[in-house]
């Protein structure tokens, strides 16, 4: 989908001077920040940039942090976290239901799982499943709830190199499908290359590149245009040639 | 990351590659979980020691009147069980077990969910259960008969304290100690306040109420057999404690085998009911 066409609908996410900081330091420093309704966008930053704090203060789940700022988000929030978070006790499908009520609840459910590939596994227990089902599973349950933003933390963190490919053609897939609007935080520049139509890097506390990725869809790894994408952001992110 | 193999004809990939061993078995990780669990494998212990006692018995090897033979306690058993008497003991008993059992299990169970899952009540409960479990609950006893008379209820209530505390310990433990990040994931999927406990809070501390459930169990038969043998009135203990100054051991080992037989079963059936309730967690432990 071509950026132009998005900014007729009002933004999904607003943020206004968002200040966020923990014992006196500061983490995140008045950040001015607008998510397009039904954008795809990454979020990069070094290590301890805050990335995971600007995601928990989106999704309201930053009890007793101080900061100031305005913030507005979407009614409908999932998250979905680097590990699957899978309650051990409960089958995939009721993994998938948690906290979802109504009476056509398990044939959304059942659907949810059909669409990430799990479809015959509802009855699994989680510990049965390999990391990478694990983490369909906890994407089934984020969909299932029709979100109108989905934040995710280095939902990839944890799997292996080929995997990993899978679910970003897997994400973009579901994403095209049911456009929500997605804030997706990664180390992985390539990551963000291939998946993202914009890339943010956090760089002391405040968002130090906002990079547009103007390319068709799917996007190969090998792609030499993207090459140039990556130049810029591993130079926002400090990485020079003698770095690597 | 891990690989396990489970042939052993498997090579390893290096082999073509350093061909100075030829067709090398990958060597096995040693395995640290013990092995499959044989059926019935928990009885093998007993009948190896019921096994040295008949046969030291008939070879003569032990004095009757200090450790009677099997034969003689079964028949004791059953003199006693015809006469009346023994049916009546044990009746007495399991009822005092029982409703000891039931008073301690549930008290164990409301205190736990009041101190571990509202501030209020672990600021009031959890110190004074702690308190009480500093001081030894057989201990207790000379106040207890003091305050409610020498008859059932004094019994009763030094084996409900002695149920309730381990249920609390570790019910409260596994209640308070939930897992921060199902928290976080209960928020993102705003789950109710009782969604929550129920769905998150309770299912994840059961398998710590189980630990404290079967020390409740093994704790109520304890404090049975000591308040029997000290304070008997009625009862298995009472039949031992007049066994012993009759000088007939074969009662008493009838007793023995009674509180031994209602021990093991009980716990086994604890552990059946955990099996069930917990099957998720065969996953791990299979
Ligand atoms: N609860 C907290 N208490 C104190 N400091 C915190 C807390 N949470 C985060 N911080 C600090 O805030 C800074 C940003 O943390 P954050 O987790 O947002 O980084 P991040 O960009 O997500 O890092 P990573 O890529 O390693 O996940 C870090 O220096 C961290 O130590
Ligand atoms: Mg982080």
């Amino acid at each position: 989908m071509a950026p132009h066409t998005e900014q007729l609908t009002r933004p999904a996410v607003q943020l206004r001077g968002l200040t966020r900081s923990f014992e006196g330091r500061t983490v995140l420093d008045g950040i001015d920040l607008d998510l397009p309704a039904g954008q795809l966008t990454a979020l990069l930053g070094h290590s301890g940039s805050g990335k995971s704090t600007l995601l928990r203060a989106i999704a309201g789940l930053d009890h007793g942090v101080t900061g100031s700022g305005q913030l507005s988000a979407p009614e409908r929030v999932s998250v979905v976290f680097q590990d699957s978070r899978l309650l051990p006790w409960r089958r995939v499908l009721a993994n998938v239901l948690l906290g979802l009520d109504g009476k056509d609840a398990e044939r959304r459910g059942r659907e949810a799982l059909e669409e990430v590939g799990l479809k015959g596994r509802e009855r699994a227990w989680p510990g049965e499943l390999s990391g990478g089902e694990a983490q369909r599973a906890a994407l089934a349950r984020s969909l299932v709830r029709e979100p109108e933003l989905l934040l995710a933390d280095e939902p990839f963190g944890a799997l292996d190199a080929l995997t990993r490919i899978r679910m970003h053609g897997l994400l973009r897939e579901l994403w095209e499908r049911h456009r929500p609007s997605v804030l997706l935080v990664t180390h992985d520049v390539d990551e963000a290359i291939v998946l993202a139509d914009r890339v943010l890097v956090l760089d002391q506390g405040r968002i130090g590149l906002d990079l547009t990725i103007d390319r068709a869809h799917p996007r190969s790894y090998r792609d030499p245009l993207l090459g140039e994408y990556r130049e810029r952001l591993l130079a926002a992110l400090g990485v020079t040639e003698d770095h690597r | 990351m891990t690989t396990h193999t489970t042939t052993t004809t498997h090579t390893t990939a290096a082999a073509p590659l350093a061909p100075v061993e030829e067709a090398r078995q990958v060597r096995r990780r040693r395995r640290l979980a013990p092995g499959r669990r044989l059926p019935t494998t928990r009885l093998i212990g007993p009948a190896v020691v019921l096994a040295l006692w008949v046969v030291a018995s008939a070879a003569g090897l032990l004095d009757p009147s200090a450790i009677p033979a099997p034969w003689t306690v079964l028949e004791t058993g059953s003199r006693l069980w015809d006469a009346g008497t023994l049916p009546d003991d044990i009746l007495t008993s399991l009822q005092r077990a029982a409703t000891g059992f039931a008073i301690g299990l549930t008290g164990g169970i409301l205190l736990a969910l009041a101190s571990g899952l509202t501030r209020t009540g672990e600021a009031l409960i959890d110190g004074t259960v702690n308190l009480n479990r500093a001081i030894p609950t057989l201990g207790l006893i000379p106040l207890f008969i003091l305050w409610l008379g020498i008859g059932e209820t004094f019994k009763i209530a030094i084996i409900a304290i002695v149920v309730y505390i381990p249920i609390y310990l570790n019910t409260h433990a596994a209640l308070s100690g939930i897992d921060s990040r199902f928290v976080e994931l209960a928020e993102v999927q705003d789950l109710s306040k009782v969604q929550f406990i129920r769905q998150v809070v309770i299912p994840g501390a059961l398998p710590g109420f189980f630990v404290g459930l079967r020390l409740g169990v093994t704790g109520s038969w304890l404090g049975l057999v000591v308040l029997e043998q000290i304070n008997a009135t009625s009862g298995l203990g009472y039949m031992m404690f007049q066994a012993q100054n009759y000088g007939q051991t074969d009662v008493i080992l009838v007793g023995l085998v009674v509180y031994g037989v209602f021990g093991l079963l009980s716990d086994s059936a604890v552990r059946i009911i955990e099996r069930r309730v917990l099957s998720w967690r065969r996953t791990l432990s299979s």
